[in-house]
């Protein structure tokens, strides 16, 4: 049939011609463009934040999250906006859609000039891994895993999230009238582990301090996104009598607190100040500060203070996890308590348990 | 000159060209309206696609899968099919693949077909049960494959979340043996001795080592080719198009509907679970992970697809643009510091203004066809009136222009009359994708 062959090839010349038109255009628009963006794919008109002087760029790649995923993508955002601000630097950020765009948005950001690149996840260690081995004169960071390499050119930021898990496991249990309390968590993890024990070791260190008898039972969600899963594990846990739940599963934890606040019970937050999703349920969030600690490692790493190479973990003695300072539905006295256990935690007499083994000793310690 | 306008407009290659200026207008104006300078985002999103020897190779990667997807959509519409189940047959093959992978660890020589082949097969299973549906009772392969990508999806983060193939303090599994990966040296590369050869060829050294060059595009250009080939020059391709364009003759001719409806099926699907299983052997992290939603690989085949007005071969130069625009997209939200959404939207409205291309040739044809009645009316009333010598110098000469125009018109009409099955054929294309 000669019209199908001429149909074939007619569709390769429309393709090919569409090609070639994009070529053309993008020649045209390249010389009609701001003569000051370089066509290298140097760029660097970024957020206008570019001042003179002898500024620094930095920039940061997100996981699949993307940036305004109400959580950790967003909070490294907002911590790299705020060295815009108060330093001058440009910024910028690349988002991933697929597991195979970190490689890729890491190399962009190094074609980009940026002297410090931030990935954000330990989904990204490989890839992170890869990069710096490639781009020996360029720093990398990653949030919430170590150094996946020995490279001297990637700093890892940690944190022990088992502090601020046990502050707010303390303060459940004082809270709790029905000497039950509940933990939602995300995928089973290294990080969700801190979570789980910190908060276990806190109910079980009140207990003794207070001499109660507060239950805590945990449950994994297995998602980082399901919040309809997050709500009927919570319903689960308040017919078992659990009148506090903690979440710490991503997105997941809002059908958490959804649920709490259905059922007229606590909900404890984490990584930001989760009150806002709703007044009067949320008692307290185990705050995880990656804006404070990108903004202090980066300044760091950029001032030469602090080599790379080396891995970072940050708590509370930091600054960079906590409790929010809203203490109204807890109450004074409770507060005043858990501010005192925080000073333990800081002077090192208490030492939360961030693995099992861990967890034993500090059982039997008590 | 009029003439020739119409005429170089009819020009499929002259309509693709206005579809995609068309195409960047608009997007401009959507950009300078969302407060972002057109003329600096277009500059960043082409010197993101082309600004380096290493991005046009990325492209390239980037636009593998797409190509496969892409000629798997198109086959499948030739025959009278709406493929909507690529995604699902995509991840299907992704994850065939990673299963394999992870499990056997055999010699390259063995390896590479091993997985390659599971996960085309996972597509064929899959391609072949709607298929299958659709010719036996006649279930409509567009519900059935859409369910397939929903159950394909959970399916993956169901294997991810096995204790044998999740990697701990990971999103994902881990990645297949390196005797399966489809780049090119890849261990080569990075050795010491690869690292001095590579040394004094910056370009290359930055190609290679930087990207996961990979033979997939290789073999994804082979297959557009081969089906290209099988539709037009084969029997199996002629009775195929034949039940495409009208069931009911192509069964009275004696051609059996039914199994090539499946075979049809059972192509596509294979085209879809190659792509899946090249992109693991071929990329990191060569393994899958946890999918909150789609990765869009054979949805945007189905757009790669109907750019190409289901030309198989059309299908290269189609993915290669949609890839670039995607890829470079990223270096305008870096450089601009403009919102995904607004990327999106931009690449949406210039793959839009792409889909009516086809309008172009038509619009041509109705101004030449409506100049040709005047010049007729005009004849017939200086017939009736007499061969008076009263009518205008002007007049007299219009239709001696159109004589030649007619007179060129024959020659045109042939490719014209070819040209408008495609334009109506992508008019049902851009309908079936709005669906």
């Amino acid at each position: 049939m000669p019209d199908q062959s001429s149909f074939t090839r007619r569709g390769f010349l429309k393709g090919l011609a569409g090609a070639c038109a994009l070529g053309a255009t993008g020649a045209l628009v390249g010389c009609g463009g701001s003569p000051s963006d370089p066509s290298s794919g140097g760029g660097s008109a970024a957020d206008g934040g570019a001042t003179s002087g002898a500024t620094h760029k930095v920039e940061m790649v997100t996981d699949t999250g993307g940036v305004n995923d109400q959580s950790f993508n967003q909070i490294s955002w907002s911590g790299l906006q705020q060295l815009q601000r108060d330093e001058g630097w440009t910024i910028s950020y690349l988002e991933s859609k697929q597991e195979s765009d970190y490689v890729t948005n890491l190399d962009k950001a190094v074609d980009d000039d940026a002297e410090l690149i931030w990935a954000i996840g330990f989904a990204m260690a490989k890839a992170v891994g890869n990069a710096a081995k490639a781009n020996p004169d360029v720093q990398f960071g990653i949030i919430d895993n170590a150094n996946p390499t020995d490279a001297p050119n990637i700093t890892g930021v940690q944190f022990r999230a088992q502090e601020s898990s046990f502050v707010v496991g303390y303060i459940a249990a004082c809270v709790s009238k029905t000497g039950m309390v509940g933990n939602v968590l995300g995928v089973e993890s290294d990080v969700m582990l801190q979570f789980e024990l910190g908060y276990k070791a806190g109910v079980a260190y009140a207990n003794k301090d207070k001499g109660l008898n507060v239950q805590c039972e945990s449950q994994y969600a297995e998602s980082f996104g399901d919040a309809a899963k997050g709500s009927s594990i919570t319903q689960r846990m308040v017919s078992d009598g659990c009148d506090v739940v903690f979440q710490a599963a991503g997105g997941t934890g809002v059908g958490v607190i959804n649920a709490c606040k259905d059922a007229g019970i606590y909900a404890i937050g984490a990584d930001m100040d989760q009150s806002y999703l709703a007044e009067g349920t949320v008692l307290t969030s185990a705050l995880k500060e990656v804006d404070v600690a990108i903004v202090d490692v980066s300044k760091r790493l950029l001032s030469g203070e602090l080599k790379g190479g080396t891995n970072i973990t940050l708590g509370l003695s930091d600054g960079a996890v906590g409790i929010p300072e809203d203490y109204s539905l807890m109450g004074e006295d409770v507060y005043n308590d858990a501010l005192a256990v925080e000073g333990l935690i800081k002077s090192g007499d208490i030492v939360p348990p961030a693995t099992s083994d861990d967890y034993d000793k500090f059982i039997a310690s008590l | 000159m009029n003439t020739t306008a119409i005429k170089v407009l009819r020009k499929p290659i002259a309509s693709a060209i206005i579809a995609i200026l068309i195409g960047f207008l608009v997007a401009a104006v959507v950009l300078a309206s969302a407060g972002y300078d057109p003329g600096a985002s277009f500059a960043a999103l082409f010197s993101g696609m082309v600004g380096r020897p290493r991005y046009v190779v990325n492209v390239i990667i980037k636009a593998t899968p797409l190509l496969l997807c892409g000629v798997a959509v198109a086959f499948a519409f030739k025959v009278g099919l709406f493929n909507i189940g690529a995604e699902g047959q995509y991840i299907l093959g992704t994850i065939a693949a990673t299963v394999v992978g992870i499990t056997c660890d055999l010699p390259p020589v063995l390896e590479i077909p091993l997985v390659v082949l599971s996960g085309t097969i996972a597509g064929v299973l899959s391609g072949a049960l709607v298929g299958w549906l659709k010719a036996k009772f006649g279930i409509h392969e567009v519900i059935t494959s859409i369910m397939f990508n929903w159950i394909s999806l959970y399916l993956c983060n169901y294997v991810v979340s096995l204790d044998v193939f999740h990697q701990p303090n990971t999103t994902g599994t881990y990645p297949v043996h390196g005797s399966a990966f489809t780049m090119i040296l890849p261990n080569w590369k990075l050795s010491d001795e690869g690292q001095a050869a590579l040394a004094n060829l910056p370009v290359l050294r930055d190609v290679l080592v930087r990207c996961d060059v990979n033979v997939g595009i290789i073999v994804a250009v082979v297959v557009a080719v081969l089906i290209g080939w099988l539709l037009r020059r084969t029997k199996v391709g002629y009775e195929m198009r034949a039940v495409g364009l009208n069931k009911d003759a192509a069964r009275f001719a004696g051609i059996n509907v039914e199994g090539n409806v499946v075979l049809c099926m059972v192509i596509s699907g294979a085209l879809c679970g190659l792509a899946g299983a090249l992109n693991i052997t071929g990329i990191s992290p060569h393994g899958i992970s946890t999918l909150a939603a789609f990765e869009n690989n054979g949805f945007n085949g189905l757009s790669v697809a109907f750019i190409a007005g289901c030309s198989p071969v059309g299908c290269i130069p189609a993915s290669l643009l949609f890839a670039g625009l995607i890829y470079g997209g990223q270096t305008v939200q870096q450089v601009m510091g403009a919102p995904s959404e607004i990327i999106s939207i931009m690449i949406g409205t210039i793959v839009f203004c792409m889909a009516l291309g086809g309008v172009v040739p038509m619009l041509a044809e109705r101004i030449r066809r409506s100049r040709a009645e005047r010049v007729e009316r005009a004849r017939e009333l200086a017939a009736k009136t007499g061969a008076t010598p009263a009518s205008p110098a002007g007049e007299g000469d219009a239709p001696k222009a159109v004589d030649a125009a007619d007179a060129g018109a024959p020659a045109a009409e042939a490719p014209s009359g070819a040209a408008e099955p495609n334009g109506s054929n992508e008019k049902k294309g851009a309908d079936g994708d709005a669906r």
